[in-house]
């Protein structure tokens, strides 16, 4: 169980998926202007991301994993070991694509308020790198699947905080006087990048 | 080479900038931009992947139903990217190492997708092919510029060569530890952005 809250508390904040390895930041930067939308997209990617992660896991270990197939099909000598881990990124992407679709069906059907709610974001994050991201890092690590349930429900709830966050400081910055060529995305950086120092010094938590 | 041609091929580059006036591309922007080395390769692998997903995208365009385009584009592109990866861990492993996810993140870099879906759909397959060069090489411009900076004045190297001695190799530059660390390049782009603005007022955003 600890190890579980370890790694939850370290892929919210310590490797936070926005601010430490600027995944999703297109997204990030580009709907973070009001407070509402930002929320709604956070949740959006914490579904996502709990769900595509745990998948990819099961999918990648089962079949594309080297020497996964040799008992199904069989094969023995180690020379013929099947290797399909250089299909992973074209599988992972196309799960990811159809998880958003079936998510989006299944939302229209039985929580059409949230799915109202919802609506534009959800096939807007299927181009969201924070989920490829994730789910790469996940193959990187090699989780098991109880880690990986809890590395993507972290890893969307870490973003989530982030986008919330910068949308809040975006909110008020309306007010303040900012020069010209800075205005809109140029603030914005330098803002991400202060809101990343700041997530810096939790990198002292040891766990 | 036609007036229009060449507009379709250095535009992108200063005028129209992906990363600086679209906002595309931004996550590997800022995670491979420790060295001049590996933004090179990743400039080299985006110019690759967006020109020849340009063309083909280019070339079937009146043959993909519009209702699954997404889907066409993603297969195309992520093949391409799956090429760009299996060369590099061939004949570059350690570089490979080195940009670890960010190759794979290529697939969902929003430059490669929005231009297939601005101007690959609609245009013929030549200029298609030069607009992904000049879109690649804009990314690749702003990665090179940041990676030049932080490379020179993080670790006194350029390419890896030594450019300013450091006083722990018995020179006199005191490196400047904030540009190591992968955030400083949101500092780095945010005013290069504003630079690029004073330069060109017609970028400015209004509020």
């Amino acid at each position: 169980m600890e190890h579980y809250i370890a790694l939850l508390v370290k892929a919210i904040f310590i490797e936070n998926i926005a601010l430490m390895f600027f995944l999703g930041m297109c997204t990030f930067l580009a709907v973070s202007k009001k407070v509402d939308t930002a929320i709604g997209l956070g949740v959006a990617v914490v579904v996502v991301l709990g769900l595509a992660v745990p998948v990819n896991q099961v999918i990648y270990q089962a079949i594309l994993a080297p020497g996964a197939l040799d008992s199904i099909m069989g094969i023995t000598d180690p020379n013929e070991s099947i290797d399909l881990s250089f299909l992973s990124f074209i599988t992972f992407i196309g799960v990811i694509a159809a998880l958003v679709q079936i998510l989006e069906m299944i939302l229209d059907k039985y929580f059409p308020a949230l799915y109202q709610a919802l609506g534009i974001f959800l096939p807007l994050i299927t181009v969201n790198c924070a989920i490829f991201g994730a789910v790469s890092f996940m193959v990187a690590k090699n989780l098991t699947f109880g880690e990986s349930v809890v590395y993507g429900i972290g890893s969307g709830i870490g973003w989530a905080l982030a986008i919330v966050l910068l949308a809040g400081l975006r909110e008020k910055m309306k007010y303040s006087d900012i020069p010209d060529g800075l205005k809109g995305l140029g603030i914005t950086f330098i803002t991400s990048g202060l809101m990343a120092f700041g997530f810096l010094s939790f990198g002292g938590i040891s766990l | 080479m036609s007036s229009d041609a060449k507009k379709v091929l250095t535009g992108p580059i200063v005028d129209n900038n992906p990363i600086a006036l679209q906002v595309l591309g931004i996550c590997s922007a800022l995670a491979v931009t420790s060295s001049m080395a590996n933004a090179l390769v990743m400039t080299l692998a985006v110019v690759f992947v967006t020109a020849f997903s340009n063309l083909f995208i280019s070339i079937i365009r009146n043959h993909i139903p519009s209702s699954v385009r997404i889907i066409v584009q993603m297969a195309i592109i992520a093949s391409l990217v799956i090429v760009v990866d299996q060369v590099l861990k061939a004949f570059s492993y350690q570089l490979s190492k080195e940009l670890a996810v960010f190759v794979g993140l290529i697939i969902t870099n929003c430059i490669v997708m929005g231009r297939a879906e601005a101007f690959a759909m609609k245009e013929k397959p030549g200029v298609s092919f030069l607009d992904g060069i000049g879109n690649g090489l804009g990314y690749g411009a702003i990665l090179m510029l940041v990676a030049f900076v932080r490379e020179l004045f993080g670790f006194g190297t350029l390419f890896g060569h030594e450019i300013l001695p450091l006083i722990q190799n018995g020179g006199w530059y005191q490196a400047n530890g904030l540009l190591v660390l992968p955030f400083s390049s949101f500092f780095v782009i945010g005013l290069l952005i504003w630079g690029l603005r004073q330069w060109k007022p017609a970028q400015v955003e209004k509020d």
